[in-house]
């Protein structure tokens, strides 16, 4: 589902990181570990579309990701890939419900309104037309996986979701994410140094940086 | 949702600053718009009011008195001339009509016109009910003061000295009214007419009975008889040909006791002493206006700081730059539309309540339900000044650098 080929990225005097090629298929999980500053969520963020790398190619459903330009690539991450942040970042001035509708309308997409199917999915049905600013963190994180999971897409990438949750939550968050991968057969991709998620997913690697 | 309801939500999310910035807005282009409808509708009436009448002849004094007391009929006259001296001047080749004006009396500060029957030509009035007078102290009304006062044909009334309400009243002779007049939407509205003789025979001390029953004047000056001294107040005069226009001024400005004034001349120059004021509201009008684009501008570049997560996990979701560009310049454009709406709205309504407190002064007649092409622009130019104040926060928008604010 998910390919990279010798992608290579370096900050501005800083020694380039070191990205192995990964390859998940439908369905599967993969950890990315790595010490801070290993540059888990800058590769996060070249497989979201987010951050074009230096040299190498990603491939989604055997399209090359950043040969798309400008707003087709946009289009394309908010059909294909849902993020989870490591922050809810959730839009304040709109409800739950608005909130998770926005990817079908940024993306343009005919899938049919599944807003509610999500809500009852996450277990936050009841919070629908709530205000932002009375969710707890980890309501708050489920509706911002809701968010992600909306589009059904074929990638799910994971950026230290359960850093802000306690054990009880963070539990409950890594189930879900594992639980609707698998339902929408899409890869999930989780970036942490969370030890409590290790022994969830089997499949991992580490980054490092030549200096570190 | 759309672009537009995702705009909306943003400004509702600050309703103050919102509803400040609205505001601010809106009072600058009020007054804008009160200016319009003013400066629009008061030269129209103006000239409405003057037109057929070249000249006015009347006492010395301020020429523009005399125009706007015996014109428009908003200040006082500048006293009286004496009935030969008028019938005099008007027997000169370069006039084609005179008609004669007897002010100074009021009924709740309705002004009684003493005149002739060419003054209901001279604004080519139409009856709604009954006829012109024909008697002594019959009387018509204007379709305002008919509406006011309650009156109708048969009913009479008791006039008082002077232009303002409640002075002394001429309790001995009540007038009768013999007709109204259909709205003309000009001074005629506001008038009380009847002849000559009326007014004349209100202010004698002795009351001789047969003479009110002797008939009217219709038209030119009223018979006197040869030891009587009677006065007019002004003269209404119609020029034969273009030349009277140079030398009839000059004829009657050398005479001692008589004035003349050209109505169009002094309300030009009315309007010039006005331009000065009204141009120092419009300027004021105008720095009002960009404050408020200002305003804008601070709010949504303040905003736009807090919001710079909200802009890249829209990104991240799938919106593109082309669309945040959008999204911030709907929200300016959306606070100066409601911005222009309610200005116009608040202008309007200044309007009307300023006609209606002044209903008897130089603003009546004025009307607030009416809508200018010029106001077209004052939204056009409201939604120019949102663009422009949102085109700077709109461009930081799009170019929300993603990855990097998202893993700050």
């Amino acid at each position: 589902m998910i390919a990279t080929k010798s992608i290579q990225f370096a900050y501005e005097g800083v020694p380039a990181f070191e990205i192995p090629d990964i390859e998940i298929k439908a369905g599967e999980a993969l950890l990315v570990l790595g010490k801070s500053g290993s540059g888990k969520t800058t590769f996060l963020n070249i497989l979201g579309g987010l951050l074009a790398p230096g040299k190498g190619e990603i491939l989604i459903d055997g399209i090359s990701l950043y040969s798309l330009k400008g707003q087709n690539l946009d289009k394309f991450r908010g059909k294909n890939i849902g993020i989870v942040f490591q922050k809810p970042h959730i839009l304040g001035p709109l409800s739950v419900a608005e909130n998770i509708a926005l990817p079908h309308f940024f993306s343009k997409s005919s899938q049919a309104d599944n807003v509610d199917h999500y809500l009852k999915e996450l277990g936050i049905l009841d919070k629908k037309n709530a205000r932002i600013n009375t969710l707890s963190e980890g309501e708050a994180q489920r509706v911002s996986i809701a968010r992600a999971l909306v589009n059904e897409p074929k990638i799910i990438l994971a950026d230290e979701p359960t850093a802000s949750l306690d054990d009880e939550n963070a539990k409950i968050v890594v189930d879900l994410l594992k639980t609707q991968a698998a339902k929408l057969k899409a890869a999930l991709v989780i970036v942490t140094h969370d030890q409590r998620i290790k022994n969830e997913i089997n499949q991992s690697i580490t980054l490092k940086r030549k200096d570190l | 949702m759309s672009m537009l309801k995702l705009s909306w939500k943003y400004l509702l999310a600050k309703p103050w600053n919102t509803a400040l910035n609205i505001l601010l807005l809106a009072l600058g282009l009020s007054i804008i718009t009160v200016l319009i409808l003013i400066q629009d509708q008061f030269e129209n009436k103006m000239n409405r009011d003057a037109a057929g009448i070249d000249l006015v002849i009347g006492a010395k004094g301020s020429p523009l008195q005399l125009v706007l007391s015996s014109v428009y009929h908003i200040d006082f006259p500048t006293g009286n001339i004496p009935l030969d001296e008028a019938k005099a001047i008007s027997r000169n080749r370069l006039i084609k009509n005179t008609i004669p004006l007897g002010l100074g009396d009021n009924y709740q500060g309705f002004r009684i016109v003493g005149t002739n029957h060419d003054y209901l030509d001279l604004y080519g009035v139409t009856f709604s009910d009954g006829e012109a007078w024909n008697t002594a102290f019959d009387v018509v009304l204007g379709s305002e003061v008919a509406e006011k006062s309650g009156f109708e044909v048969g009913d009479v009334f008791v006039g008082s000295h002077g232009i303002e309400a409640a002075s002394h009243e001429h309790d001995e002779h009540p007038y009768k009214v013999v007709g109204v007049l259909a709205p003309s939407d000009n001074i005629v509205d506001q008038l009380i007419l009847t002849s000559i003789e009326s007014v004349w025979y209100a202010h004698d001390e002795e009351h001789d009975h047969d003479k009110m029953e002797k008939g009217i004047a219709k038209s030119g000056f009223p018979e006197t008889e040869a030891d009587e001294e009677r006065e007019l107040t002004t003269l209404l005069v119609q020029y034969r040909n273009p030349i009277a226009a140079v030398q009839l001024p000059r004829l009657v400005n050398s005479r001692s006791s008589l004035q003349a004034a050209s109505p169009s001349f002094e309300i030009s120059r009315l309007f010039e002493l006005l331009g000065v004021g009204i141009s120092l509201v419009q300027g004021l009008a105008l720095i009002i206006v960009l404050i408020a684009g200002l305003g804008i501008f601070i709010a949504l570049y303040n905003s736009l700081k807090e919001r710079k997560y909200d802009l890249a996990v829209m990104r991240a979701i799938g919106a593109s730059k082309e669309q945040l560009f959008i999204l911030i310049i709907l929200e300016g454009i959306l606070l100066t539309f409601l911005g222009a709406l309610a200005g116009l709205l608040i202008g309007h309504l200044f309007l009307y309540i300023l006609v209606t407190m002044n209903e008897q002064g130089a603003l009546s007649g004025l009307r607030a339900d009416v809508f200018l092409n010029q106001e077209w622009w004052i939204l056009a130019y409201a939604l120019a000044v949102g663009i422009l104040a949102s085109l700077i926060p709109a461009w930081n928008a799009y170019r929300t650098d993603i990855a990097n604010q998202l893993t700050k």
